[in-house]
């Protein structure tokens, strides 16, 4: 009988702490864990008696790499709550916003924490020894996404400017203008990202998943839509509670999310890209087009090429919106509170992120559920790892624990946001 | 001539969001030029590759809420030649310090569905209650332009340069007009540390004290005038609890604004478990 571990001690370049540890007895997985040891934090608790104004500003502390993401969510599941709608430049400025953090997030993604696995390097600034060009493109991209959220938000991490009801200043078109240079250098740069990302070695892998993700009548998915996988989900975002439950488990300070009687699903950049692919701007669909992807992209590793493209449609949705932006009367809608529940999930860089209030007459929170998108891929992370290390038993044990660990990242995992989650450990018998 | 060693330098994550250790990261001019001049030795979430200690600089980020991270400062400190704390968390135990004025069992209970899973400490300590801190850079985040230099200043063996002063002079210096004088809208900046560069008040929008304390603060001060604007005792303390809730001068102020008042010790952390 022979077995075998791989084990992690400390993922790296993930956001947060985590650890593998799997566990393989005659070729087969016998035992596998993705451990979440970041300690809790505790934000669903500490929410409670705080205000309905101050949970954007709250719970962008969950999360430095994707603050935008809490604010959103929280914001829309505050005006869910007290019956407003945000509209006109005021909701394009949230996506503006939105697209500042996606191209800041995945800049960070494609080329410091991914691309790295693909050509051999432990990070990317031994890779910039090598590649100076390449992650000079990808450090300045990462900038032109934190410069728009600066912009709009006052700085890129936890933006101040973002309130229920709107914003506390809205630019004037004059303030916005200046950007536009570097955002069309940026759609450039993206452009020549997902050329680049579609040339690295991809392991032939494709499992069936259930992708889940917003879904919008015209755009594609920001702040709005209705939740929907390609399994016949179809669900307003008030049925969540109905469709997804928390699971937990032993070794993880991270809740399990998975869907009622079907188990694991697959939330992030794969899940919208496949979602709504028709959604994207004709740039974008024909830059897929070029690399040779079609409109259905099943292997995981291949997300690097996808979030490339949503970049490049991050920056083309910005200029869009910055094309067409007129200065809003108010920088916010008037919020009156009434005793409610709110319902809010937007599209988070790594995928879903959904939180529900209630709140009292006073606008005082006396309950709050956030699911992060992390949370939600924990499942799937693992049976990806069941069924790629079985195929690969052949290789050393450094390449298959380097294997292990790229797969976790082909997820981009938020650890610090699961836990509100990793470090990788192989047993091989 | 010797070559000079390149300063080795660590980055540590306690309980935290990570946005302070992006901070570096997101210095996307320099960064290529830092890693030049010094060997980022240790550092997680950017690198696989780890050269052991001991560490010229350490970066520490997070605060200690578990026995396991109350003993890893220890070893932290020891690999250290200089220990610089970055961030709410690490200065003053972050928002996640909410839990001291709270039981945190009731809170484990309200999160997770077994709490008989999860260890963690009664309370979230700022990490000068274990170890000598020789910086403490302050912020929540941390602005990347002190990051730099803070780390400048060390390695060029002199002080780093980051005001002391209250969020006010820097709205003064930007011009901005004041938004508690001209609009009656409630702000922290007479009581708040420097080095955001007063970017609320420059969004028509009060301080909320992400920077902490500046040193002695009036703050009873600035609750009188918070009363006359007309905020109420349980905004009051919910002003002074959020991202610096620890620190012992945003601490007393809301407990001076509380019915019951609750022993909280900054200094002497429990080592009470919930298992």
């Amino acid at each position: 009988m022979k077995s075998r571990t791989i084990k992690v001690d400390y993922l790296a370049r993930v956001e947060g702490e985590g650890a593998l540890y799997v566990k393989i007895k005659d070729n087969t997985v016998v035992d596998i864990k993705l451990k979440i040891f970041e300690p809790p934090r505790f934000f669903e608790a500490f929410l409670r008696g705080r205000t309905y104004n101050e949970a954007p500003d709250v719970t962008a502390r969950i999360c430095g790499i994707c603050p935008i993401a809490y604010q959103m969510s929280a914001v829309h599941a505050m005006e869910d709550a007290v019956g407003v709608k945000v509209d006109g430049q005021l909701r394009a400025l949230r996506r503006l916003i939105y697209c500042g953090e996606w191209i800041e997030s995945h800049a960070l993604h494609v080329y410091m924490l991914h691309a790295p696995d693909f050509l051999g390097y432990p990070d990317a600034i031994k890779m910039a020894k090598d590649y100076p060009d390449i992650v000079q493109r990808g450090l300045q991209l990462k900038k032109a996404g934190n410069d728009l959220v600066a912009l709009l938000g006052g700085r890129e991490i936890h933006p101040i400017n973002v309130r229920v009801g709107g914003f506390y200043k809205v630019p004037t078109k004059q303030e916005l203008f200046p950007i536009t240079e570097k955002l069309k250098w940026a759609r450039d740069a993206a452009l020549e990202t997902v050329r680049w990302t579609a040339k690295l070695p991809f392991p032939d892998f494709e499992q069936d998943y259930e992708f889940i993700s917003l879904r919008h009548p015209e755009e594609y998915p920001f702040n709005e839509g209705r939740l929907v996988s390609n399994k016949g989900l179809d669900i307003s975002v008030h049925d969540y509670d109905n469709h997804f439950m928390e699971e937990h488990v032993q070794y993880s300070n991270a809740l399990h999310s998975l869907r009622k009687e079907r188990g694991a699903y697959f939330v992030g950049p794969l899940a919208r890209y496949n979602l709504n692919y028709d959604r994207l701007s004709p740039l974008a669909q024909e830059t897929a087009h070029s690399v040779g992807l079609s409109g259905v992209c099943r292997n995981p590793f291949q997300s690097i090429i996808i979030r490339s493209i949503e970049t490049l449609y991050a920056c083309d949705e910005a200029l869009r919106i910055i094309e067409h932006y007129e200065k809003p009367g108010k920088p916010a809608i008037e919020v009156q509170p009434r005793a409610a529940t709110g319902y809010g999930c937007t599209e988070a860089p790594r995928g879903i992120l959904y939180h529900r209030y209630s709140i009292d007459e006073n606008g005082l929170i006396t309950d709050a559920k956030i699911v992060p998108p992390t949370s939600q891929n924990q499942k799937t992370i693992e049976n990806d790892l069941r069924h790629f290390i079985v195929k690969h038993l052949k290789l050393s044990q450094d390449q298959l624990t380097l294997q292990c660990e790229q797969a976790i990242r082909n997820y981009d995992p938020c650890i610090s946001c699961a836990t509100h989650f990793l470090k990788l450990k192989i047993d091989r018998e | 001539m010797i070559k000079k060693r390149k300063p080795k330098l660590a980055v540590w994550k306690f309980a935290s969001c990570d946005g302070c250790q992006l901070s570096l990261l997101d210095c996307e001019d320099e960064l290529l030029a830092v890693a030049d001049k010094i060997n980022i030795a240790y550092f997680p979430e950017a690198t696989r590759a780890v050269v052991k200690g001991p560490y010229d600089i350490s970066l520490v980020e997070g605060s200690v809420t578990t026995r396991h991270d109350a003993e890893r400062i220890q070893k932290i400190r020891k690999l250290s030649k200089l220990l610089i704390t970055i961030g709410a968390c690490a200065t003053a135990g972050g928002i996640q310090s909410l839990r001291n004025f709270k039981d945190v069992r009731e809170f484990i209970s309200l999160v997770y569905a077994k709490p008989q899973y999860i260890e963690t400490l009664d309370k979230s300590t700022p990490i000068a209650s274990h170890v000598h801190v020789d910086f403490e850079l302050q912020g929540c985040p941390i602005n990347k332009r002190q990051l730099l230099e803070v780390i400048s200043a060390y390695l060029n063996e002199r002080k780093p340069n980051t005001p002391s002063h209250s969020v006010c002079i820097e709205c003064k210096r930007r011009g901005t007009i004041c938004v508690m004088v001209a609009k009656g809208i409630s702000c922290l900046g007479p009581v708040t540390h420097a080095g955001c560069n007063a970017i609320c008040p420059s969004y028509c929008r009060g301080c909320y004290g992400c920077y902490g304390p500046m040193e002695t603060p009036n703050t009873t001060s600035l609750s009188s005038w918070f009363s006359h604007l007309g905020v109420n005792e349980e905004n009051i303390v919910r002003t002074f609890r959020t991202f610096y809730a620890n620190a012992e001068p945003f601490r007393k102020e809301s407990e001076a604004h509380t019915a019951e008042r609750p022993e909280v010790s900054n200094k002497k952390p429990e080592y009470k478990e919930f298992m």
